[in-house]
């Protein structure tokens, strides 16, 4: 090429007015909310049903949301997985400190099929010998290699520096736990808690709202029954104090983990405080990551996100960091706190970030499983859909003053609890350079 | 037995084009969600780096977002964030693709900023060594520093062939990464990056004349390059099983993973597709063969998956690849006896046939998968992409469904009869960690 030219950036071509597609919704008289959105894009269903499971027994509940599927009176384990995935169909359910959680999806034709086999679960789930007792065994298996994995040892160490003796602090069941959990104990866990009263199915994809709330109706109206109060108490703030160390001995890398206090998604200050965790380091372009990882090297990644639970939400940062530069990360990061906590954010930088938070939003909700997700979550809150119509204003609308008045409430690194993961011989005196530092077990 | 369900098809238009300087485009719009996905893929990937550069590919990957010929470093980050995006790339044995998706109002940004680095990206010393530390801490996020990192991606192609290409690690040695030198990247870059060797799509919401007008102002003036000549990588079948064995430190359950060589996927696509479905026959879900015999049953496994290519992109990968079944393991779990029980459970396949609505239930639900993955833009555009450049087929996408509906079961039959134990390769992961 024997020229260069000098191109310039095209305009953004500014977003439509926020278009929410077609959604019912309908409590049926066994107390089962079903909410039920159209996006017709591509001929499948997609299926969520969040149960509330607030203070269920952990290690019972653990092991019900792995054995839930594995057979009822009349079906095999076989019998239900061939009969779901003859219509196209998958169900698998997951559990939370707040929720279980059934999801899936199947061609849009098999959804009557889908909701059928789903309440014969839900009515007649047996938890037979055999398949219990396979469940517990691969269920054991896959908590000793989740012991051997640095992210989960970070989150486990975390959770508990987090939420002393809140429910929320350990949210995977030790081995031995789960390894004296009879069938008995799932089939009493599953008629005192897998309910109708207070859960929500939420259904979007190529079908027609009211239609697929009558067929849930006609088919799980047979499940009925409520739960006893599940209510978790109120998060506790973070204790403030030393960071702890935990040793992994022969790790190559350090697992950095720093949790910060963090606000509902419904609070009025909520959408500044969002803004200020991007800037900060909730995305690609923040602050945190073109420092550790673009300018510095020190990281692969690093992310920063507001984690909502039902009994309260907090801010948590997230790096994996070569061990050789786990003092100079932390330092970074220490920096970048104070950074975005005593001085506003720029302007193109603030709105770099909001046009990045509303345009997430955006691409949440242009898939069957994003929309499905995001009602369901919701939900969870007592939110609908309609909540991003707000939740949009109030992201246009932050100023700086309230982005930086935000972070320099809920950002600031006198605030944080910090736990590092890692060769602790070889990152201990780095640590103890910054900062207080006490010995932990993972 | 339910009755069959019809296998639906999705029916997105595709319209193709070549610009004036060999860049091949295209489009696919939609306009029922106000998004639109970008990809642009280059017919380069793990196979075509040099010997003694492994894991140049990738690192290359890292290097196109380093700024450009109009864009500092950093920009090209902040430029799709801004408009409310997210982007990526990812290295493939066969290709490298670099994509955005974002809020439709800013597919011309996205166009301006593919083909400014089409053009050239800035290729500095300063932002080779920083991008090396990062793909160092990407190796040891990956590999390194967790248990089954590489398993079996990076861990049985050097058992199962012969040639650098096809067997070397696509992740690279730190020694050869920290070697790679700027001329290294300009030579890359030169060979490879022309843009005729290289696919943009587009799919999602915009007007088809608009877009059109779009790439041409922005990749029209990119320089006219050939695409270099594409070499073969095929290498002979294996003629005698192949074992081997190696210890993860930090594993605490042994794991096992066997491969055999497949059709070549674009030449004789209508005899690899049989293999496509039977890797799903056998993994997909609790009623499917092997799960049902190794994981429920004989519980000689805790996991077990298949499917075919290293990186499980089977319609984006080129000859010669490999169907992979991968299991882990109880304590104490015996990998000859997981492999044994998959050549029993392949002879009885081959030798008694299909059960009433097996292969019925597999398609379905195959189907059910490829829908999802395509109501994502980028679930189109990135597909698409490829298949124009391997296929010149991008349509495929829409086909697939009713390809895959009318495989038939003596198709089935006749692929599990070619799995034979010799014919295999496998690698077994000896635990390190006490459990």
């Amino acid at each position: 090429m024997t020229k260069t030219v000098t191109k310039t950036l095209p305009d953004l071509v500014p977003d439509a007015e926020l278009n929410l597609p077609l959604e019912r919704e309908r409590t049926l008289p066994n107390g089962l909310t079903v909410i039920a959105i159209r996006r017709s894009a591509v001929p499948l269903v997609e299926v969520r049903l969040r149960i509330p499971f607030g203070r269920a027994p952990l290690a019972p509940a653990t092991l019900l949301s792995q054995a839930l599927l594995t057979g009822t009176g009349a079906m095999s384990s076989i019998d239900i997985a061939a009969e779901l995935q003859a219509v196209g169909g998958s169900l698998a359910a997951g559990l939370d400190p707040d929720r279980l959680l059934i999801s899936g999806n199947a061609l849009a034709d098999g959804l009557d099929r889908t909701l059928e086999l789903l309440a014969g679960v839900l009515t007649g789930a047996a938890y037979p010998e055999t398949e219990v007792a396979t469940e517990r065994e691969r269920l054991v298996d896959h908590i000793q290699v989740a012991l051997s994995q640095p992210g989960h040892l970070a989150r486990v160490a975390l959770l508990r520096r987090m939420y002393g003796a809140h429910p929320y602090a350990v949210q995977t069941p030790g081995p031995e736990e789960v390894r004296a959990v009879e069938p008995a104990a799932l089939r009493e866990l599953h008629a005192d808690r897998v309910r109708p009263d207070g859960a929500v199915l939420v259904l979007v994809g190529d079908i027609d709202p009211e239609q697929a709330i009558d067929t849930a109706d006609k088919i799980l109206g047979g499940w009925t029954g409520s739960a006893p109060d599940g209510t978790i108490p109120a998060t506790p703030a973070l204790e403030t104090g030393p960071l702890l160390l935990v040793d992994r001995p022969g790790s190559v890398q350090s697992s950095l983990r720093i949790a910060l206090p963090a606000l509902t998604r419904t609070d009025p200050d909520y959408a500044a405080l969002y803004l200020a965790n991007l800037v900060f380091g909730g995305y690609f372009s923040s602050r945190w990551t073109e420092n550790i990882r673009e300018d510095k090297g020190y990281t692969y990644g690093s992310y920063s996100s507001i984690e909502h639970y039902v009994a309260g939400s907090a801010l948590v940062a997230s790096a994996e960091v070569a061990t050789e530069v786990t003092g100079p990360s932390l330092l970074e990061t220490q920096y970048e706190l104070g950074r975005i906590a005593s001085l506003a954010p720029g302007e193109e930088e603030l709105e770099q970030a909001r046009r990045y938070a509303l345009g997430a939003l955006r691409l949440g909700m242009s898939t069957q499983a994003g929309l499905a997700g995001l009602a369901s979550t919701y939900a969870g809150f007592g939110l609908r859909l309609n909540h991003l119509r707000d939740y949009s204003a109030a992201l246009s609308a932050a100023t700086r003053e309230e982005v930086a008045a935000a972070a320099a409430k809920y950002l600031a690194p006198s605030r944080a609890v910090a736990v590092v993961l890692g060769d602790a011989e070889r990152i201990e005196a780095q640590l103890a350079a910054l900062t207080a530092v006490e010995r932990g077990a993972a | 037995m339910a009755p069959r369900i019809k296998i639906p098809a999705t029916k997105y238009p595709v319209e193709r084009f070549t610009l004036g300087n060999g860049l091949r485009v295209v489009l696919s719009p939609d306009r029922s969600a106000p998004v639109v996905g970008v990809a642009v893929v280059y017919d380069v990937g793990i196979r075509s780096e040099p010997e003694g550069r492994t894991g140049f590919a990738h690192l290359f990957e890292h290097l196109m977002f380093q700024g450009s010929e109009n864009l500092e470093k950093l920009a090209h980050f902040r430029h799709v964030q801004g408009a409310g995006g997210s982007f990526n790339g990812s290295t493939h044995l066969d290709y490298t693709d670099y994509f955005e998706v974002l809020p439709s109002g800013g597919l011309e940004r996205a166009l301006f900023l593919e083909a400014d680095r089409m053009r050239g990206p800035r290729l500095t010393e300063e932002n080779l060594r920083n991008q090396v530390d990062v793909v160092k801490e990407e190796i040891r996020v990956n590999v390194l520093n967790r248990p089954y990192g590489g398993f079996p991606w990076l861990k049985l192609p050097p058992v199962m062939f012969e040639t650098f290409p096809n067997a070397h690690d696509g992740y690279g040695s730190f020694e050869d990464l920290e070697s790679a030198t700027v001329e290294d990247a300009r030579g890359f870059f030169d060979r490879y990056y022309a843009c005729g060797n290289a696919v943009l799509s587009v799919a999602g919401d915009f007007d088809v004349a608009e877009a059109t007008a779009m790439i041409e102002r922005h990749f029209g003036d990119v320089p006219a390059r050939p695409a270099p000549r594409l070499p073969d990588f095929f290498e002979p079948d294996l003629t005698a099983e192949r074992r081997e064995s190696y210890v993860d430190r930090i594993a605490p359950l042994p794991a096992v993973a066997g491969g055999w060589r497949v059709p070549d996927p674009i030449a004789t696509f209508d005899d690899y597709l049989p293999f496509v479905v039977l890797a799903e026959v056998l993994t997909d879900g609790d009623a499917s063969r092997l799960v049902e015999r190794l994981v429920q049953r004989d519980r000689t496994a805790t996991t077990l998956g298949g499917y075919i290519g290293f990186m499980g992109d089977e319609y984006q990968v080129r000859n010669p690849t490999a169907l992979l079944l991968q299991a882990h393991l109880p304590p104490g779990g015996d990998a000859d006896k997981v492999l044994r029980t998959i050549d029993e459970e392949l002879d009885r396949l081959a030798a008694d046939g299909l059960k009433p609505g097996e292969l019925d239930r597999t398609q379905a639900r195959m189907a059910t998968r490829l829908l999802n993955g395509t109501d994502d833009v980028l679930g189109r555009a990135l597909p698409m992409a490829v298949l124009e450049l391997q296929r010149g087929r991008p349509e495929l996408l829409n086909d697939l469904p009713k390809l895959i509906s009318e495989v038939r079961a003596e198709q089935i039959v006749a692929a599990a009869a070619t799995l034979r134990p010799e014919r295999r390769a496998s690698v077994e992961v000896i635990p390190g960690a006490s459990a």
